[in-house]
């Protein structure tokens, strides 16, 4: 079986702090990891290949930086690494990057693609379903475990207030939860294989068959009108108080909002 | 994809996403956020609801302001895989070619919409807060949070149709319900053809909840990290009970196994706006103010001054909430007995 793991390199936003001045983003020294439900598809892929045996693919698509993501993915069992970059594929939205990580995804053998459910940078779930599409093949999204029996696949599909268990054929996708497993840790014998044995295939713009209407920024429908920090309205009052007079405070203040 | 001229596309479409024959909330906001957006266009709303069995639900969704519904009832909708929607979704596009198509971003919302924005080849905004027309151009403008919450972002899709957008549950405003209204329905049968992408549901398990979803709660008694055990979650429960609220958590304490996924509000969990929103031991992590900040009135107590969910409450206590919690409990209960007595 051959599993690929499409994985993205992101900040740290556990560590994003804003600049109480400009209130953007302060995005110096701030760490890149690899995206939580990216790392929780991988580890549900190195356990395919620890109990049924299977070759475990990752691939990215992004700076050449995002080599390091790459290598920490290898360091932890991945067979090969596949790293999309070139100035062509900048400033995509999602559909643009779908359509490119496709183009790279139809050059390697697959027999389930996985990849998480969101990114916590963007946080729009779209690209798994999106990359399925140009792919034709099935997805399976919001998937809490994945078994594979046969031929098929049985996810276990979250919902708000339920779970399906989902029955699906090979070739398919299926975007993982964050909360699915707990992945495992890089060990020194696989960090030294990461960057002194395994290699990382480096594709650009030129080793895709894609049309230069369908990348990068030409190839978004959407566009950013414009960003700006959040509003934030100004901060109330502010109290210390023992727990007696908090208590009569509060119903106060509900009193004269009429809550009571 | 047949190339057309923007034009020719016109009406405001949304997926009204129901489940066991029960519409999902957020339909009825997207219907209320689409006439607002329709009246500016000088077009109509029309509500898509798919399904087993759904045609009797047309009524409900024109009662909340659809001036047109159109069904699409075949049994293989009965329960939500991606295929057999994505494709009635996009023979509808093909069929009515509407200027806008909203989606709740639910678990089936956001789902869905990427599949149809790959399929008609259009672009898609994840997780609107705010929709409005463009007066000059009349395009649609889409308000996302990113980063966490930290900036937001205002998309446009300015030559691509239709201009698609998930919309975060519980932030736009329902339309007043007439209940006498009845709905101008479209049949619509796309043709179902079983082909590799359909998957099969083997299984189907509910979680039981008795609780009042905190969506639909007026007043939220939430507890964070501060509260420290699970134990302590009874405390917040008492002081629930006397004000007629619910209870609800950060994602600390759902993470700890204090509190139930279903309670979590925040980016990751619900965005709610009840009338009080008690933040009790939360610090405030921007993921949280995220899903809570348009509360109306916020009443944080954390220990910590410096705790920023205090740059979002209207009433801050700086103290132990392990002590406020059961003294408030305790006078609120008094006062209720005054008042009755």
């Amino acid at each position: 079986m051959k599993i690929i793991v499409c994985i993205k390199q992101v900040p740290d936003t556990n560590e994003v702090k804003l600049d109480p001045v400009t209130g953007t983003l302060i995005r110096d020294g701030v760490p890149s990891i690899i995206n939580p439900d990216d790392k929780a598809g991988l580890e549900a892929a190195l356990s395919l290949k620890d109990s049924l045996g299977a070759e475990v693919s990752v691939i990215t698509m992004g700076p050449p930086q995002a080599d390091a993501v790459l290598r920490e993915a290898m360091a932890m069992g991945a067979d090969n690494a596949y790293l999309v970059t070139d100035r062509a594929f900048g400033g995509a939205d999602t559909l643009a990057t779908s359509t490119t990580l496709a183009a790279a995804l139809r050059k390697i053998d697959y027999d389930l693609i996985i990849t998480g459910r969101q990114a916590i940078d963007g946080d729009t779930a779209q690209v798994g379903p999106q990359i399925s599409e140009h792919l034709d093949i099935p997805n399976v999204s919001y998937a809490e475990d994945i078994k594979v029996e046969g031929n098929t696949v049985i996810v276990k599909r979250q919902y708000e207030d339920r779970y399906h268990t989902v029955k699906v054929q090979m070739p398919c996708l299926v975007t993982a939860l964050g909360e699915m497993n707990t992945p495992r840790y890089m060990t020194p014998g696989g960090i030294y294989d990461a960057y002194k044995v395994k290699k990382v295939t480096v594709w650009g713009r030129s080793d895709l068959e894609v049309a230069d209407g369908e990348i990068g920024l030409k190839g978004s429908p959407t566009k950013v009108a414009q960003s700006f920090p959040k509003s934030v309205k100004p901060a109330g009052q502010k109290v210390t108080l023992d727990a007696d007079e908090a208590a009569d405070y509060i119903i106060e203040k509900l009193k004269e909002k009429y809550v009571l | 994809m047949k190339r057309m001229s923007l034009q020719d596309y016109k009406g405001v479409f949304v997926f009204a996403q129901q489940v066991d024959c029960v519409i999902n909330g957020v339909s009825f906001e997207l219907i209320g956020k689409g006439k607002e957006l329709a009246a500016d266009l000088g077009t109509e709303v029309t509500a898509v609801i798919l399904g087993d069995g759904v045609k009797s639900l047309a009524d409900e969704l024109a009662a909340y302001g659809a001036d047109k519904v159109i069904v699409v009832d075949d049994p293989v909708l009965k329960e939500y895989t991606t295929e057999p929607y994505t494709h009635a979704i996009h023979k509808i596009i093909e069929k009515h070619k509407p200027e806008v198509f909203l989606y709740g971003a639910t678990a089936i919302g956001r789902d869905l919409a990427p599949r149809v924005s790959a399929r008609a080849t259009t672009g898609l905004t994840a997780d609107c807060t705010k929709l409005e027309v463009d007066p000059d151009n009349k395009k649609l403008r889409m308000t996302r949070p990113a980063f966490g919450g930290n900036i937001m972002a205002t998309i446009i899709c300015p030559d691509h149709t239709p201009q698609m957008a998930t919309v975060r549950p519980g932030v736009m405003k329902k339309a007043t319900k007439n209940p006498s209204a009845k709905a101008n329905v479209e049949e619509f049968n796309p043709g179902f053809e079983k082909n590799n992408k359909y998957v099969e549901v083997t299984e189907v398990v509910k979680k039981v909840s008795d609780k009042v979803d905190i969506m639909d709660a007026k007043i939220l008694i939430s507890g964070g990290r501060g509260v420290g055990a699970k134990e302590n979650f009874k405390m917040l429960e008492e002081l629930a009970e006397v004000l007629g609220g619910e209870v609800s958590s950060s994602r600390a304490s759902v993470d700890a196994g204090w509190t139930e996924k279903d309670q979590q509000v925040g980016q990751t969990g619900k965005t709610v706006r009840p009338n009080v929103y008690f933040a009790i031991g939360i610090s405030g992590a921007i993921q949280h103010l995220a899903g809570m900040e348009e509360s109306d009135i916020i009443v944080a107590i954390n220990k910590d001054e410096y705790a920023p969910i205090f740059d979002v409450a209207d009433f801050g206590i700086v103290g132990d909430l392990h002590k406020i919690v059961p003294v408030l409990t305790q006078k609120l209960k008094e006062e209720r007995a005054k008042r009755n007595a």
